[in-house]
């Protein structure tokens, strides 16, 4: 399949007063046409800071690429400048932002607001402007939506706010809709409503979605891939199936284990303990060693390189090398793999793959 | 994405056994809310000098006119209307007691046969400029202060039992408070005293008469914030009472309010001292504040510039300062502005 | 809207009644009367001067009467100036007041808003900086310090402007607007820099950059109108401080405006213009607010449309 975004080595740092937070520490990922490739991590793991990074929507004077490269089909993006990234911007990317509440200007007609990307990126006359932007609002699920052009924001519930972003988000048929937590300000109902929406959309505009969330529920739902980040690094990158069912990497491990689900209603939920590292001085090593029950005397020295497990399937953890020892994942972790054909705990009789 | 295998030692493969507790480790030192605030206010350049600037009219307001070697009373006709003299600079030319006189350059000192130091100058009556004008800082300052903390006190107090008991109470002192508020300042102080006796009470009265009512739905507004939040929920829940949640809850976390408030009130007071005294209704003679120097001094503008500009320049400087302390304070102590 | 304007409308008359009720009441206890220190009268002349002002009557009946006249909008008559009509004194000098106030006022936001959104856009330069130390020196340095040094440099020492005396027309006019456009100048720019910062930080702005908006687009066509709005808020203060400042700079520039003839009223006991003028400034001030409020409502949409009562 076409790559339609590439990002390599990826390395970009804040500064704050109390110094450089190096905020993403070199992630590499490619974003497939018509995939939708979910990031997960806890707060603060550098995924929402790697996509406003793609749209370079960081503060310029605080914000700074290190190093590496953005490519949009061909292009690197951390090359252009301002007004050529204002090209890109809302035409070939565009983005849906966590909070619907905040995110629509307050004083502004929705109309005009969802008009603005079409007669800035199209070349077309206020009329036929006005009629797709009335056409994305019924796409999106808007009833009457002719009536409601000229209305404020605030006259608009939660969820239909997030489909006037997400009608926004559409107007010029972006190759790449990055969703930063879509639904994480929703309620639950509506969660599922504006998933369903963005998935019907993905099927007719045939977009590629990167999928910013910490929910894996929510992940096991829309993804395609899934990437899993810990402290500015991805840590493990493949299919839905191989990181839900033959994950890697100890954090993964931690990660799935720590979702409730009802098998592990009798138990104790799993929480990773400690806190995420302090990325004004980031560990040597493999950062998540110090929380992880699986730490062996490498992780504290060296950063684990990715360690192939498939074809579409990397994790970078020292486990993987051949001469580390055989270690048995946590029991849940253990339960799931044996639903998964590739996996060393497969048991292939019940059920098969999910 | 690297895939070359390296050779690795096999003991590094050793499980190692973290303590957890370091991965808890806090590894930012945790700054209590007034440790915090001074950490910022350090940083604010502006603030610190504003807080030396000011430390220093304090001190010379006090000690000023005790170093003179004049005293601001005395009134020597012979010595009226010097220029600024002051050892050491006249050398250079400047302060070096030569004025005009009929549209000529003369050292108005050697003419008088004057054969002493005015720093400042004299007035038309011959009294020393320095003295005069630290005096008038005195109280200009104290009817500010007095002013800034009954404002404080009442506002705090009003807007406290308004905001905290709500309710029926708070319907009645908010309708109150609409009411006054309508009122403008200025008119209400005219007013006033028009019918006191002009003096520093006068003044104090006057001032604090309305401008109580600003703190007062700032600490109202406050309070109702934090009344309803989870930790004051919490407390109540485990029985503390209302002298306890105030004290303990409520109050540290609006004290940085009130303290910009009230560093934005005696700016206000000073000027509206110094406001009333120029258009004549504060202090009445011999009683001098940076107000009334400042009046007399425009009186004699085109002749005697210097006995306007020392009190026009301290006054200027004090509302400078204060404001950008007052600016100081506010940023320290706004958490929208903590990364 | 409608409940809420009403509400407003009600409070507003008591504010007034009650600013009217108090004057006259401070004005009857104040210590002897302004005939009585006209020395050449005698016992009979004076009682009939007393008469022919009311003044000999009971106070219940002169505050009704006061009142009652007052809603006819007659302020009463000066002592001073041969039995002037108070209204009339106070119209005939309205001219001057106005145009150096509204000049003022216009000048000082439109300035202020300049240097705030420079300050904003550009924060932490030195463009920032100096629009910064602009405001707080107009916030800081009185109006009569500063008026006072403008007569002094531009008009006395260097002659550009006319010193004062309104005898120039608009030439005369320009430096007290200036003078008076500090506050407004200082107070506007801090206001916008501080709604452009968090304007600008808000979601919705990364929102438009996010469409493809250029820099320009974003400051004014998304920020700028949602900083704007809430200016209209500190409207009525900034009237309240020309007010403040035009009796100070109408003294300074010998302007014949409101101001000038209240200062001069105050010195020389004239009650019932200190009165009117008083009850003047107040219906004045107490409009403004008034209309500052109801302006708010119309041209924010989210108070408009939500019908807000708050």
């Amino acid at each position: 399949m076409e790559k339609i975004l590439e990002v390599k080595d990826l390395e970009l740092s804040f500064h704050t007063f109390a110094g450089e937070v190096k905020a993403i520490r070199g992630v590499n990922f490619d974003l497939l046409k018509g995939e939708t490739l979910a990031i997960v991590g806890e707060s603060g793991s550098g995924k929402s800071v790697t996509t406003k990074s793609i749209m370079r929507l960081l503060p310029e004077h605080s914000s700074e690429f290190k190093n590496g490269q953005i490519l949009f089909n061909g292009k690197d993006l951390t090359k252009l400048t301002d007004r050529e990234m204002q090209k890109i911007r809302g035409k070939d990317i565009s983005m849906i932002f966590q909070d619907p509440m905040t995110s629509l200007n307050p004083t502004m007609p929705i109309g005009k607001q969802i008009m603005e990307p079409i007669l800035k990126h199209r070349n077309v006359s206020k009329s036929v402007a006005h009629k797709e932007a009335v056409d994305l609002l019924r796409l999106v699920g808007m009833p009457k939506p002719e009536a409601r052009m000229k209305q404020y924001p605030h006259q608009f519930s939660g969820g239909q706010r997030q489909r006037i972003v997400i009608a926004i988000a559409l107007a010029c048929n972006p190759q790449v809709l990055i969703a930063d937590e879509p639904t994480t300000a929703l309620d639950v109902t509506i969660q599922a409503q504006i998933l369903e929406l963005m998935k019907d959309l993905q099927k007719k505009i045939n977009t590629s979605i990167i999928f910013i969330t910490h929910d894996l529920g929510v992940v096991a739902n829309v993804a395609d891939r899934v990437a899993v980040m810990y402290g500015g690094k991805i840590v493990e990158i493949g299919t839905v199936d191989e990181i839900f069912y033959n994950p890697q990497h100890p954090y993964t491990w931690g990660l799935l284990s720590s979702m409730p689900s009802l098998d592990t209603a009798e138990e104790k939920l799993y929480a990773i303990p400690g806190t995420p590292p302090d990325l004004l001085s980031p560990p040597k090593g493999d950062a998540f060693a110090l929380r992880s029950d699986y730490a062996m005397k490498i992780d504290l020295e060296e950063v684990p390189p990715f360690f192939k497990v498939s074809d579409t399937h990397y994790a970078a953890t020292w486990l993987l090398h051949p001469d580390a020892p055989q270690v048995d994942p946590p029991l849940a972790i253990r339960e799931r793999m044996k639903k998964y054909p590739g996996s060393r705990y497969y048991e292939g009789t019940e059920g098969g793959t999910y | 994405m690297s895939l070359d295998i390296k050779k690795i030692p096999a003991e590094s493969f050793e499980r190692v056994q973290i303590d957890s507790s370091h991965a808890e480790r806090i590894t930012k030192p945790s700054l209590s809310f007034w440790q915090d605030a001074w950490l910022r206010i350090r940083k604010n350049k502006a603030a610190i000098a504003s807080i030396f600037i000011l430390l220093f009219i304090i001190i010379m307001a006090f000690v000023g006119p005790m170093v003179s070697p004049h005293d601001a009373e005395t009134q020597t006709i012979t010595h009226a209307n010097l220029p600024p003299k002051v050892p050491g600079l006249e050398k250079l030319g400047i302060f070096d007691g030569v004025g005009t006189l009929a549209g000529k350059e003369v050292d108005l000192y050697e003419m008088k046969k004057v054969d002493t130091y005015y720093w400042f100058g004299t007035d038309g009556l011959g009294r020393d400029m320095f003295s005069r004008a630290w005096e008038g800082t005195q109280i200009s300052l104290l009817i500010a202060f007095v002013a800034a903390v009954i404002d404080m006190v009442i506002g705090v107090a009003y807007g406290g039992i308004s905001g905290y008991y709500g309710g029926r109470t708070d319907d009645i002192m908010q309708r109150i408070v609409e009411i006054l508020y309508g009122i403008p300042t200025l008119v209400i102080v005219i007013l006033m005293l028009l019918v006191m006796e002009p003096g520093v009470i006068a003044i104090v009265i006057a001032i604090t008469l309305t401008g109580w009512i600003g703190m007062s739905r700032i600490v109202r507004g406050q309070v109702l914030k934090f009344k309803n939040q989870e930790f004051v929920l919490a407390s109540r829940t485990l029985g503390a009472g209302n002298g306890r949640i105030i004290s303990k809850h409520i109050l540290p976390n609006i004290l940085g309010v009130i303290i910009i408030n009230t560093m934005f009130t005696i700016p206000t007071a000073i000027f509206f001292e110094a406001f009333l005294s120029f258009i004549g209704l504060g202090l009445q003679a011999p009683d001098a504040s940076l107000g009334t120097l400042i009046n007399d001094g425009y009186k004699v503008i085109r002749f005697q510039p210097h006995i306007l500009l020392y009190p026009s320049i301290i006054l200027s400087l004090l509302m400078i300062a204060f404001n950008l302390l007052g600016d100081g304070l506010r940023d320290a102590f706004d958490p929208k502005m903590k990364d | 809207m409608t409940k809420y304007m009403i509400r407003r409308i009600v409070y507003m008359f008591i504010t007034l009644f009650l600013i009217a009720s108090a004057t006259f009441f401070l004005m009857k206890a104040l210590p002897g009367s302004p005939i009585s220190s006209a020395p050449k009268l005698s016992p009979s002349q004076l009682a009939m001067v007393e008469a022919k002002y009311g003044l000999d009557e009971p106070v219940p009946v002169q505050y009704a009467k006061y009142m009652l006249n007052l809603a006819k909008g007659d302020l009463g008559n000066s002592f001073q100036f041969k039995n002037a009509s108070v209204t009339e004194l106070i119209m005939n000098r309205l001219g001057p007041s106005v145009l150096i106030g509204t000049q003022g006022l216009i000048l000082g936001v439109a300035i202020g808003i300049l240097l705030g959104m420079i300050a904003a856009l550009r924060q932490n330069t030195v463009w920032d900086y100096g629009s910064t130390l602009i405001a707080i020196i107009g916030i800081s340095i009185p109006s009569f310090v500063f008026a006072t040094l403008l007569q002094y440099w531009l008009a006395v020492e260097w002659g550009l402007f006319p010193v004062g005396l309104w005898k120039d027309g608009w030439m005369s006019s320009i430096l007290p607007s200036v003078a008076l456009a500090m506050g407004p100048l200082a107070t506007a720019s801090r206001f916008i820099r501080t709604e452009m910062i968090e304007v600008l930080s808000s979601d919705y702005i990364t929102l438009a950059k996010s469409k493809g908006a250029s820099g320009f687009e974003i400051a004014f066509k998304h920020a700028f109108r949602n900083a704007l709005i809430p200016l209209v808020t500190v409207l009525g203060p900034l009237a309240a401080g020309l007010v403040t400042g035009s009796l100070v700079i109408e003294q300074i520039f010998a302007i014949p405006g409101i101001g000038e003839q209240f200062v001069k009223a105050i010195t020389s006991n004239d009650f019932s213009i200190i009165m009117g003028t008083t009850l003047f400034y107040s219906v004045l001030l107490i409009v403004i607010i008034f209309v500052v409020d109801v302006l708010y409502g119309i041209i924010d949409p989210r108070i408009r449309l939500s019908g807000g009562s708050k």
